[in-house]
């Protein structure tokens, strides 16, 4: 039989989510209207007041939010309630200048671990598990929210955070983890580690629920397959709370959204309009219970498709695709966010020319980024040291922008393809979005 | 007092030099001397030349980054304990060499070295003054000729 973590909300008729849906929103809207000066210019601007507002079905009078208004209006600009209600920020990897900045309140952190809750409990977990959470723990929600989820369900929760090998393995063997909480390359990581030590027959695992990144669905086969367990797919963005915004269960066809909390909305990326269920469109978020930093129509630019078919497992959410690509150009490199515009900062803040290329390819399941530069006049010098130098301080200033390590390649001048118009900056090996 | 070096940046793949060498051919530069310095993706060739002005012009028109660099170039004797001597007087005058490669000239029948330091006109009073002078440019040409 399948379980569920909150039976009346997961299984709740569609007219009784639209009531609350639009309940919620016409709540949301008149707080947001009267208390964030940043919305009521907004919705001046399109001549909208709250009393316009009835219900879901009003939603496209709303003004849309970009990445670009968050960072805008950082740190508070967005901020719903006092700061003193406040109990907790999260912030997104590495962007560019200004870092995008969550606020919570206890409220907020309880209905975003109640929904990683949900896939817990969707992926067969019960107080009898334990999770093994090897997500970062820290700015990153991804260690947080399954940290707070696992404690709602009752597991006993394993708050190993990201890296050390070793020691997670030794956990795993040791506590009995039944349930593993990372990035998919991070699974695939550990299952090949597994399987080259023989330890295959020491752990007891039984699911996995992997985010935070694309992956495919040979992946997922052969993560399965090595692991010997059942592997979920979960989706979430700080900005709207963290990981468990969606969640897929048992059927793996699509990720339940928590529509209690947050309504989707599926928009054509350059026209705004909408896009019928069954085809391609931009993800919108509109937070409905959120008190700290509530985000009307929040533009994720996350390309996926909605199925608003009732699942089999008896959840009545509305189900999303695996993002299917972005409708801008940020790049998901080993679970961190990455815009071309970053390295291009850096690069000119280095003294070499904005004339690059961003090669990412996946070996081994494991992410790769390469810079390529064109060597100038200005930074070339007849010592090797001098030029290796320089490398390596560019090298270093791209981990400390985006977080995560990038091999820096020079090459040539004029070797790097210019076209009539955009170059093509983004070279992406990795086919993640193939259907 | 110093001869003229060009470094050129190359990328670290198969047919670079190559293509480099085929440069210089084109235009019928004559090369003296050539060293090879290696990083993990990209390579410094350093080369003297004779006639380092066209060699310049001809690599910027072709894409080429490089650059030119004043070097001392000194004629060892061709036996043993030479280079030593040489190197030992730069070390305890705290003259520190980035690099350095030798050529050989069958006319004058010895080797030579090309020095790279960070101060020339110390490092060249400092041979002169153990014996050694380093030549100019028309003089390493007049070696050639």
């Amino acid at each position: 039989m399948e379980k569920y973590f909150n039976p009346e909300v997961e299984t709740a008729s569609r007219e009784q989510i639209t009531a609350w849906q639009s309940e919620r929103l016409v709540k949301t809207v008149e707080r947001v209207y009267n208390t964030v000066p940043y919305y009521r210019k907004k919705m001046e601007e399109l001549g909208v007041r709250p009393d316009h507002i009835h219900g879901i079905q009003d939603l496209r009078l709303l003004p849309t939010l970009t990445k670009d208004d968050l960072r805008d209006q950082y740190p508070y600009g967005l901020m719903a309630v006092p700061l003193s209600e406040c109990v907790r920020i999260h912030s997104t990897s590495g962007t560019t200048g200004r870092r995008v900045v969550a606020f919570y309140t206890q409220h907020d952190v309880d209905l975003w671990e109640e929904c990683c809750a949900r896939a817990i409990v969707a992926a067969g977990g019960t107080k009898d598990d334990v999770v093994q959470v090897c997500y970062g723990y820290g700015l990153f929600t991804g260690g947080a929210g399954f940290h707070g989820g696992s404690h709602k369900v009752g597991c006993l929760t394993l708050p190993m955070s990201s890296g050390n090998t070793d020691r997670q393995l030794q956990f795993m063997m040791d506590l009995g983890a039944t349930i593993l909480c990372c990035t998919p390359s991070y699974a695939a990581y550990l299952a090949e580690t597994i399987t080259e030590r023989g330890l295959r027959g020491k752990i007891k695992l039984k699911a996995g629920i992997f985010g935070a990144e694309a992956w495919t669905e040979e992946m997922r086969r052969e993560i399965e397959d090595s692991l010997g367990i059942k592997a979920y797919d979960i989706y979430g963005l700080t900005e709207i709370s963290g990981p468990g915004v969606a969640f897929e269960c048992a059927a793996q066809n699509g990720m339940h959204i928590n529509e209690d909390h947050f309504i989707a909305e599926l928009i054509d990326p350059a026209t705004g309009e909408p896009v019928p269920y069954g085809e391609k469109g931009e993800l919108v978020f509109t937070s409905i219970t959120k008190e700290a930093f509530p985000l009307i129509r929040y533009r994720t630019k996350d390309i996926c498709i909605l199925n608003p078919e009732k699942c089999s497992c008896g959840r009545t959410h509305i189900r999303m695709t695996k993002p299917l690509g972005r409708s801008d150009d940020m790049l998901i490199v080993k679970g961190v966010n990455v815009f071309p515009s970053q390295i291009e900062t850096v690069l000119m803040n280095c003294g070499y020319p904005a004339n690059y290329q961003i090669i990412v390819t996946r070996h081994k399941n494991s992410d790769k980024i390469e810079v390529q530069v064109e060597m100038t006049p200005e930074m070339f010098s007849d010592s090797l040291s001098e030029v290796a130098g320089r490398e390596k301080e560019l090298v270093s200033a791209l981990k400390s922008m985006l977080g995560i390590y990038c091999d820096v390649r020079l090459v040539a001048p004029r070797t790097i393809a210019r076209s009539e118009g955009k170059a093509k900056r983004v070279i992406d090996q990795r086919n993640l979005y193939k259907q | 007092m110093t001869v003229k070096q060009i470094s050129v940046f190359l990328e670290n793949k198969p047919g670079a030099l190559a293509e480099f060498t085929k440069i210089l051919q084109k235009s019928e530069i004559d090369l003296r001397a050539l060293s090879l310095a290696e990083h993990e993706d990209f390579g410094i060739v350093r080369v003297i030349v004779d006639d380092p002005y066209s060699t310049i012009q001809i690599l910027k028109d072709e894409g080429y980054v490089c650059s030119v660099t004043p070097v001392l170039a000194v004629e060892i004797e061709d036996k043993p304990g030479a280079l030593v001597k040489l190197l030992t007087a730069l070390g305890d005058n705290g003259v520190n060499l980035e690099y350095s490669y030798a050529f050989l000239v069958r006319k004058a029948k010895s080797a030579f070295m090309i020095l790279r330091v960070a101060d020339n006109e110390a490092a060249g009073k400092v041979l002169r003054d153990n014996g050694v002078t380093p030549i100019c440019q028309d003089e390493l040409e007049g070696l050639f000729k």
